[in-house]
């Protein structure tokens, strides 16, 4: 413990390793029932990068990007808007871009609805690693430069 | 909707002391009200998504303008014309309401929407898309081109602050 | 129609915020008070007196549900004005960077 000096005191360390799991499992949850109970892509997305500027804002940078690379942010954005592309350029071989072509299934369940829960994961990914490299770039980025002008 | 308009009224006080604060990280704080305070307006008015949507995003503005003024110092100058620049202000705000005004009393009154094209979401939307959330459908399904170009600003706003912060600048 | 008119005033002070004033957060900040009023105003054209949210649920055959087409606009503009918020606060910290204050007009003054 005396090694790692950055970050907040021990009291918020030890609050934000018990509570943080449950914020990411509830951006989860959020996400992944969108499309039968409030919530969706944007607020779960939303929900888990706030997670993890928890985790930054608790034990500093070098903690965070342990678990979260940038380049998997990067990768992880990446991923969303191509398989946002993919879903609706698949529309166009049954029909129309942006078509449901899935079973739709009975609704009230969790497996329903053809695409859209597969929607939700993909603007979950985009918006959730967008916001978290918006907040990395104004935080981190700064700091060595304004001690560099010293 | 009694709450709705005190709510609205706490709004509006909070936004005044935002705006008329002197130390700038209790105006941010301030606008941290008037966030917190519309989502539970949302709530209120019947839209759970973006109650939830709203209370996320607003801890994010905050966090970013806190970073973003902590450790500034704050040039409050009040020097100038004052009263003539007050005066034109207030000259612009008062014909900008009477124009908004002029456009209200056309639209229906409040608490009887028209919904022409949502009857058609209501009525059809868990049949033709299968999902229980109808915002859900709506952004998802009928006007998924939103959505899209949504994601195309999010990712344009990515990049631009990348450009603005980047740690390699131009040397002199 | 007094919540119309109580809107238009939250939208009037952040108008006011941003002519009238001179540092750069505290034009940001009128730029999101203008915001939220936008969006509160679409929300309340769209309310019905005594609707449900629009979501359905097993037993329900009554459908006098709220409009969910503002609500749907407004869901991908909140995450839009968060992501121009953080935009806008960027250039200003670049700003300050430069010219060391926030005052517009002293930016102005050294651009020379």
């Amino acid at each position: 413990m005396a090694k790692n000096q950055e970050g907040m005191t021990l009291i918020v360390k030890t609050i934000t390793r018990l509570t943080v799991g449950l914020i990411l499992l509830f951006g989860i949850y959020i996400v992944t029932h969108g499309h039968i109970s409030p919530g969706g892509g944007f607020a779960g997305g939303a929900i888990i990068a706030l997670s993890f500027i928890h985790i930054m804002l608790a034990f500093g940078k070098e903690v965070t990007f342990k678990k979260m690379n940038q380049s998997v942010m990067s990768f992880f954005e990446s991923v969303g808007a191509i398989m946002f592309i993919t879903f609706a350029i698949l529309g166009i071989g049954s029909g129309y871009f942006f078509l449901n072509f899935m079973l739709k299934g009975k609704p009230f369940k969790l497996f329903s609805s053809g695409l859209i829960p597969l929607y939700n994961l993909a603007i979950c990914l985009k918006v959730g690693a967008g916001l978290f490299i918006i907040f990395v770039i104004l935080v981190l980025l700064k700091i060595p430069k304004k001690g560099g002008e010293k | 909707m009694l709450e709705l308009q005190l709510l609205l009224i706490f709004m509006i006080i909070g936004a005044i002391i935002a705006v008329k604060e002197k130390d700038l990280l209790s105006s941010v704080i301030a606008v941290g009200t008037v966030g917190l305070g519309l989502s539970l307006v949302f709530l209120i008015l019947k839209a759970p998504d973006l109650a939830i949507v709203q209370l996320v995003v607003e801890i994010l503005v905050i966090i970013i303008l806190i970073r973003a003024t902590i450790r500034r110092d704050l040039p409050f100058s009040t020097s100038g014309r004052w009263f003539f620049n007050t005066l034109v202000t207030f000259v612009f705000i008062g014909v900008f309401l009477v124009f908004i005004y002029l456009y209200i009393k056309d639209l229906p009154q409040f608490g009887q929407p028209i919904m022409k094209i949502a009857q058609r979401f209501i009525a059809e939307g868990l049949r033709e898309t299968g999902a229980t959330n109808l915002v859900s459908s709506v952004i998802l399904d009928y006007r998924a081109y939103d959505t899209l170009g949504e994601a195309t600003i999010l990712f344009t706003a990515v990049m631009g602050v990348l450009a603005v912060m980047r740690k390699v600048g131009r040397k002199k | 129609m007094s919540v119309y008119f109580l809107c238009l005033v939250l939208f009037s002070v952040g108008l006011y915020c941003i002519l009238r004033k001179r540092n750069l957060i505290k034009i940001i900040i009128g730029i999101v008070i203008m915001e939220y009023a936008v969006h509160l105003f679409f929300i309340l054209v769209g309310y019905r007196m005594n609707g449900r949210v629009p979501i359905h649920s097993p037993d329900q055959t009554v459908l006098d549900m709220v409009d969910p087409l503002p609500q749907a606009l407004v869901l991908t503009a909140i995450v839009i004005g968060l992501a121009v918020t953080a935009m806008i606060a960027a250039i200003a910290m670049r700003v300050y960077e430069k010219y060391g204050t926030f005052d517009i007009t002293k930016i102005r003054k050294l651009k020379g």
